[in-house]
């Protein structure tokens, strides 16, 4: 039968081998900390994570706005929301993320919008530029508008994960039913991944 | 002016249609005139890491308080405002994730898959408790696991189930756990996760079905004490086979057993291990048999589970998103408003040959195979197990906590009438 120091050893191995393999992070061969490298953008090897948290995040190059984010999140309304990248926005008038593509008089009518809840505020510039901008509270994550602004328009809508709202599941809901494979565990220093924006994230707000 | 613009989009969009590649600047950036400052995307960072820390030595510290009330202090009133604070912490505050239960799931796909690295605070919840346990006994069971902690704060009208009762159904946390780690290793899902039936009433925010499984524990709770820990923990497994081993464990007694039967009724878990008093001693040959049956018993079934697991590693690999992917690629569902599902979809535009997605999910189901002899034989070994446990009979005197089943709630320390101070008086005269 086991004893109780075979049970303790075999503990204590486990434990070793999992904090090694974390602290030392991915197989860089640089061999140097993340945060000194150049490279660290564009490498997606594991970083050394024993005392960074991860965090759930979605990639927008990955997505094919399905509409399951919405559907799947424990949390209701879904943390996954459409976050607004002004830098990359062109302002059109025709905006191909808040007008339905088939209206018939193109107007600013309820039924002329993209967004079931209405999310989506529209306000006027100067000539022939509008703003739009997302009531956030108001979002449910459904990915029409950010389907039609990746087919029509610059692909400024892109759907995220809110950190004020994830609760940051041991496995996410969401990313096991995503059909493009989209979600994974990123840094919770780098929580974002956005395409087009070069701002680092702002404090809590 | 709108007009070359206009012509100049066109223009462009005819030269770009081409490329798929994703948030391509169709409208260029505009120039404003008016002094209009474009707002910022407003980025909400995730809660502080500190918080990781802290849960860290909340853990120590509760399993080091609760140990010593357990053990030292034998106070059952201290030990329920602990459960309570536990409550509290682990489940309202910290909404129960990650928890010790789930941390199975987190060191299991640490250990099989090399790309997922596991933060320390998964690894403490693991290791402390079981480090705790093999000690003094399932103090983490008895007033720091949110879960044991709710449910005993319904267990109003505990009634006795009886030994086959409990023997059986005794067996599904063992399946539970297999199921989990088989799901963990393979990288499909996180079943405890899924399947656990308090994490809504933490969040306040529940689907229907675990709104009503969590309901149902709860309600059968007040008849059937601790139902989660006795018949569905996985984790209750790990702490019940270490427990066994802990030398310090709590007695009912603080003393000798002086067999006067008032701690009888006293445990709601059926865990107080009666005295065996055998009138007819068993005979050499009687044992024998029984040893010899055990010894054949235990690989049969092992290898009889080993061999229904193998022929069911189809049905349970079905769950996992690759083998979902090739067998949609094979027969394509079409629905009505959809030509093709999201899958085949997300496939097509990643650019993936056919060849891939089949290779990925042959290799998955490979490892569904395997794993499927490992799980059945694992369940073959706990049922025979669990038949030689009744076979064999231990002879007792004394009422003894079952090591492995006590969750160490001091409940029963204050039926025995046998107290230390009284003791050192008698002695003392």
């Amino acid at each position: 039968m086991l004893c109780r120091g075979t049970i303790l050893t075999g503990l204590a191995a486990t434990t070793g081998i999992l904090v090694y393999r974390s602290a030392k992070g991915g197989n860089c061969s640089l061999g140097s900390s993340c945060s000194n490298c150049s490279k660290s953008d564009s490498c997606d090897l594991p970083e050394a994570s024993l005392f960074r948290q991860t965090v759930w995040q979605l990639d927008p190059t990955k997505c094919i706005q399905c509409g399951r984010c919405a559907e799947n999140c424990v949390m209701t309304p879904s943390a996954v929301k459409v976050v607004h990248v002004y830098a990359m926005c062109g302002y059109c008038d025709l905006c191909g993320g808040y007008l339905k593509p088939d209206t018939k008089n193109i107007s600013t009518a309820a039924e002329n919008q993209l967004c079931p809840t209405s999310a989506i505020k529209r306000k006027f510039v100067e000539d022939p530029f509008y703003q739009y901008t997302i009531d956030e509270p108001l979002c449910i994550g459904c990915a029409k508008c950010v389907k039609g602004c990746d087919a029509f328009g610059n692909g400024s809508l892109q759907l995220q994960v809110r950190h004020d709202r994830c609760v940051n599941c041991n496995e996410c809901a969401i990313a096991r039913d995503c059909p493009a494979d989209a979600f994974s565990r990123v840094p919770a220093n780098k929580p974002y991944l956005l395409q087009g924006i070069e701002a680092k994230p702002e404090e809590k707000v | 002016m709108k007009k070359t613009l206009a012509l100049v989009i066109l223009v462009f969009l005819f030269a770009v249609q081409f490329m798929n590649s994703y948030g391509i600047q169709r409208f260029p950036k505009p120039e404003f005139e008016s002094g209009y400052v474009q707002p910022e995307t407003l980025l909400p960072n995730p809660g502080a890491e500190i918080l990781a820390i802290m849960d860290i030595a909340v853990l120590i510290i509760s399993l080091s308080v609760v140990s010593w009330l357990v053990i030292k202090k034998r106070n059952r009133n201290a030990v329920f405002w602990m459960s309570v604070f536990a409550l509290a912490y682990f489940g309202f505050y910290r909404e129960g994730c990650v928890c010790s239960i789930g941390s199975i799931q987190n060191v299991t796909l640490a250990i099989f898959d090399t790309s997922y690295l596991i933060p320390l605070s998964a690894i403490i919840f693991f290791v402390a408790p079981l480090v705790y346990t093999a000690f003094f006994g399932r103090t983490f069971c008895a007033a720091v696991c949110p879960f044991g902690a709710i449910q005993d704060l319904v267990a109003w009208s505990p009634q006795k189930l009886g030994s086959r009762l409990n023997a059986v159904l005794g067996v599904i946390p063992y399946i539970y756990l297999g199921l989990a780690v088989l799901y963990a290793a393979t990288g499909t899902d996180f079943i405890i996760c899924r399947y656990d039936p308090f994490v809504g009433i933490w969040r306040f925010n529940a689907s229907f079905g675990m709104f009503v499984f969590g309901g149902i524990l709860l309600i059968v709770g007040i008849f059937i004490a601790r139902p989660y820990c006795r018949f569905l923990c996985p984790y209750g497994v790990l702490l019940n086979w270490v427990s066994r081993f802990s030398r310090k464990h709590i007695t009912i007694t603080p003393a000798e057993c002086i067999q006067c039967r008032l701690c009888e009724n006293s445990c709601p878990y059926d865990a107080i291990d009666m005295p065996v008093t055998t009138k007819n001693p068993e005979d050499k040959g009687t044992m024998a048999r029984k040893l010899i049956f055990i010894t054949f018993l235990i690989p049969i079934l092992m290898l009889l589970g080993g061999w229904i697991g193998s022929k069911l590693h189809e049905p349970l690999a079905g769950v996992n998103a690759k083998v979902r992917l090739a067998k949609q690629i094979l027969n394509p569902v079409t629905e009505k408003n959809q030509p093709e599902t999201f899958e085949i979809e997300a496939f097509k535009s990643q650019g993936k040959q056919q060849n891939q997605a089949f290779t990925e999910a042959s290799v998955v189901l490979h490892n569904f195979y395997i794993g499927g002899w490992i799980l059945g034989g694992f369940i073959g070994l706990v049922f025979g197990g669990l038949i030689a446990g009744r076979l064999m009979t231990k002879h007792r005197t004394d009422y003894t906590p079952n090591k492995g089943t006590c969750l160490s709630c001091v409940r029963c320390v204050d039926y025995c009438p046998v107290k230390l101070p009284v003791i050192a008086k008698i002695e003392s005269l």
